[in-house]
């Protein structure tokens, strides 16, 4: 166990070594010129040249990134180019939001994504079967800008139950960890529901009827924690569908994470904020696929560490 | 120019030639605003600031030696009790009013402006105005990172500051007025470092008291600030993360005031036709000119003739219609509040048949393809398709490259890369009210260089010589003759027709039932949304 999870530790390390350098080299390529951008308008020739100059923009590819990762690898992500501020306190300040909402959107859809999985498999091809799969069709189709300004309309505006945007008490959460939950919610009650019926024909579960267990006790004692393994699996890999989620909800309802702050930096070319951000989900995205592996074998034994 | 960054809703704009608003002395003091905004601020840094989102934030938060009277374009003194000008035009001299404090409780000194415009055009500082300035002697040298700062500025006594020209400047005025010549406190800027632009210490009517990235600013009045009764409201907040459409809920619930980000385009029909809402939509000229761009050095339109066909192929005022008539058609760069605007020029008729001919009869009888770079946020694309279809009329098939806004501004930059560009949507909008301020870098060779802003690539240094001229009328009896010379000179630009001027921008401001005002202050030429110091609440504090 310890040898495969230092082996694991060093695979993570060069995936977010192999990112920064994709990372790096895309915006490296970028026709757009950070320092015309700093300079504005009214800038003369000289101007932006010192500006590049200053930002050590003139240096070679390789001079530039192995800078960067020296940088890094002492805690220094550098300035923004445009806010000027530190770019890990500019994500540290956002980052405690981002993690209540994503920690919000996986209850949530866990919560739904299960309750409707179990429901559908129990009734399977009658009216809540099929009603519940639209539904879960629909949150997997759905843009989640609509599905976030839909919410806010009947629930913030119309019904006046939740705060229209913004960020402070617990029920502003509750509209944005809808929202980005309702997509994973559609994806868990499909897998749940179909891995549940996996497991109703399992012959144990003919056994334990046959030893007259009442129904209710098979499905709560043996069914669900049997079926219920490939969905925990899925969580971690989830991260990265949230990290791409949180873009978008964090716009609708002005929720000030991270993610927020990565769409403002990309539409201004704010090059060591879009680089600070893709690393810190780039490492949240690596670690929650790592915690993915090492819990599966804890909850199911049949799966091994080599 | 200010960089639209943010949003091509809205923009930064200079009303010209508005009647001077009357500032109500009796307006009741006290009272809040709520503003909200979708994207976090950038900086109140006024060196580094340059967006029409914390523009007018720095406005109330930073005084410079000159102003604008509210609501108009007016200048007037500010920080300064008097101002002179020289004979000839090339020493400014400012003394200061008495007692005027900044926010942390010290009195402004003639130090502090020496100071500031020399931070300003320090080449560590990266500003992106630090060229508005370059009419300060000693700035070439100062700007390249020799000397020891800016020779032509220097104190007298504590009181008086002289400022030498290199060159008679009409605009120098002007450009005091901008934010970049705000007046800084040295102990806070080296205190803060970098950081400053997160923790700004002004002389403005207003002082920030929180900032929580992200989610909120607040503005709290300044108690000694240099007008008295000034500002009216006790404080503004302004929520950050809220996206436009959201932000019209919130103000139809009472819970904001103004939306700093406008009417979103594809609610600007629902607002205008909902009785309670457009009851609060104030509507203003702005300047603004959007325009289509021919790359004079690239074939075809190195040829005059295919620029002046493309300009009467082009149907204006249809394109005004896409936009639900948020704007009226253009025949020149200038728009028609700005000083210099030719009233009696008609500009290029819209004529296809006549186009058609004359693109025959430059040897493109059977038309010819083009590119058609645009910024992919609506309603750039639907406009550039309109244009797309006017020129197929003609028989010009052009292929639309919808990008993100850095890559259009990188490729209008290049020489040989984007034959035409629509304007919409980056920038374009006059920093200040006059009419130089359209020509240098977008028409001037000087913006006529790799990564410029003169995308048409149009150099002609007969005009050049001409506006060189016109600018070094400074003397308050050559004010007609410098505008004439300015008339004149766009009028010239449009024989040659790098540019389709297609349209000027209107601006409406939409305001919750509570704020008051006189009509200007809303749309106010430098202050956009709004006039922060100077609107009020109906009825005082609540």
């Amino acid at each position: 166990m310890t040898g495969y999870l230092v082996r694991r530790l060093i695979e993570s390390a060069l995936i977010l070594l192999g990112i920064t350098l994709v990372t790096f080299v895309l915006l490296y390529l970028v026709p757009a010129d950070p320092a015309r951008q700093i300079a504005g308008r009214s800038a003369t020739a000289e101007t932006v040249a010192n500006i590049r100059d200053q930002l050590g923009l003139n240096d070679p590819f390789f001079v530039q990134y192995f800078r960067y990762l020296g940088n890094l690898l002492q805690g220094d992500m550098g300035r923004s180019y445009l806010q000027r501020a530190e770019v890990s306190e500019l994500i540290a300040t956002r980052l405690p939001a981002s993690l209540l909402l994503m920690v919000a959107a996986i209850a949530t859809e866990l919560a739904l994504g299960l309750t409707i999985g179990i429901v559908a498999a129990l009734r399977r091809n009658r009216a809540a079967d099929h009603g519940l799969m639209i539904f879960s069709f629909v949150s997997i189709s759905a843009p989640q800008f609509v599905i976030g300004i839909l919410l806010l309309y009947v629930f913030a505006v119309q019904l006046g139950w939740f705060p229209i945007g913004g960020y402070g008490t617990s029920a502003h959460v509750v509209l944005p960890a809808v929202t980005l939950g309702f997509l994973g919610a559609g994806w868990y009650s499909r897998m749940m529901r179909s891995s549940m019926i996996d497991v109703l024909a399992q012959d144990f579960v003919r056994t334990a009827r046959a030893k007259g267990i009442a129904k209710p006790r098979i499905i709560v004692r043996h069914v669900i924690p049997n079926a219920i393994l490939p969905v925990i699996a899925m969580i971690g890999i989830d991260i990265g569908l949230f990290m791409s989620g949180i873009v978008v909800v964090e716009s609708v309802f002005g929720w000030p994470g991270i993610g927020q702050l990565a769409w403002q930096a990309i539409q201004r070319v704010d090059i060591p904020v879009i680089m600070g951000v893709t690393m810190v989900s780039a490492t949240a995205i690596v670690l929650g696929n790592l915690l993915a592996d090492l819990v599966a074998p804890l909850i199911d034994p049949r799966i091994k560490t080599k | 120019m200010k960089s639209l960054l943010l949003s091509t809703a809205a923009g930064l704009a200079l009303v010209a030639g508005a009647a001077s608003a009357e500032v109500d002395q009796d307006a009741p003091q006290g009272g809040t605003m709520v503003v909200t905004y979708q994207d976090d601020v950038a900086t109140l840094d006024p060196a580094i600031g340059y967006d029409w989102q914390n523009w007018s934030m720095i406005k109330s938060l930073f005084d410079g030696l000159m102003g604008y009277e509210p609501g108009t374009t007016e200048l007037r003194n500010e920080l300064a009790a008097r101002h002179e000008i020289s004979e000839d035009g090339l020493t400014h001299t400012f003394v200061l009013k008495d007692g005027i404090m900044f926010h942390n409780g010290r009195e402004i000194v003639a130090e502090d402006v020496k100071y500031s415009l020399e931070r300003v055009t320090n080449p560590a500082t990266r500003s992106p105005g630090a060229g508005f300035f370059s009419m300060i002697e000693g700035f070439d040298s100062w700007n390249a990172g020799e000397g020891e700062g800016l020779t032509g500025v220097s104190v007298i006594d504590d009181k008086t500051v002289e400022i030498t020209l290199s060159r008679p400047d009409a605009t120098f005025s002007h450009v005091m007025a901008l934010n970049f010549a705000s007046i800084v406190p040295r102990e806070a800027v080296e205190e803060s470092g970098e950081d400053f632009g997160r923790e700004p210490v002004g002389s403005g009517a207003f002082r920030l008291t929180e900032w929580s990235p992200g989610q909120r600013l607040v503005f709290e009045a300044f108690e000694d600030y240099h007008r008295a009764g000034v500002p009216k409201l006790d404080q503004v907040t302004f929520d950050l993360g809220l996206e436009p459409t959201v932000a019209i809920l919130r103000l139809q619930q009472g819970q904001a005031d103004v939306p700093g980000d406008g009417i979103p385009p594809a609610q600007f029909l629902q607002v205008m036709n909902d009785p309670e809402l457009s009851e609060n939509v104030i509507e203003g000229g702005q300047l603004h000119t959007g325009y289509l761009t021919m790359n004079t050095q690239m074939e075809p339109f190195d040829d005059v003739a295919v620029r002046k066909a493309v300009n009467m192929a082009i149907n204006k005022e249809r394109i005004v219609r896409i936009i639900n008539g948020r704007a009226v058609p253009a025949n020149q760069p200038l728009p028609p509040t700005m000083p210099g605007y030719a009233e009696d020029y008609d500009g290029y008729p819209h004529d296809p048949e006549a186009a058609r001919e004359m693109l025959a009869e430059a040897g493109f009888a059977d038309g010819f393809s083009t590119e058609l770079f645009v910024m992919n946020v609506d309603p750039n694309p639907r406009i550039a398709q309109a244009i797309q279809q006017d020129l197929s009329e003609i028989g010009i098939t052009a292929e639309i490259r919808s990008l993100a806004q850095s890559n259009v501004i990188a490729a209008g930059g290049e020489k040989d890369q984007a034959p035409m560009v629509w304007s919409g949507g980056m920038a374009w909008i006059a920093d200040f009210p006059d009419p130089s301020n359209f020509y240098g870098p977008i028409l001037g060779c000087d913006g006529a260089v790799p990564g410029g802003w003169n995308w048409a690539w149009y150099c002609n240094e007969e005009m050049d010589q001409r506006a060189a001229e016109a600018d070094a009328m400074t003397g308050p009896d050559q004010a007609a003759a410098r505008e004439e010379a300015w008339r004149q000179i766009y009028v010239e630009i449009m024989d040659d027709a790098p540019w389709v001027p297609i349209f000027n921008e209107q601006r409406f401001t939409l305001v919750s039932d509570k704020m008051q005002g006189d009509g200007s202050l809303f749309v106010d030429p430098v202050h956009i949304p709004v006039n922060y110091d100077y609107i009020h609440t109906g009825g005082g504090a609540e």
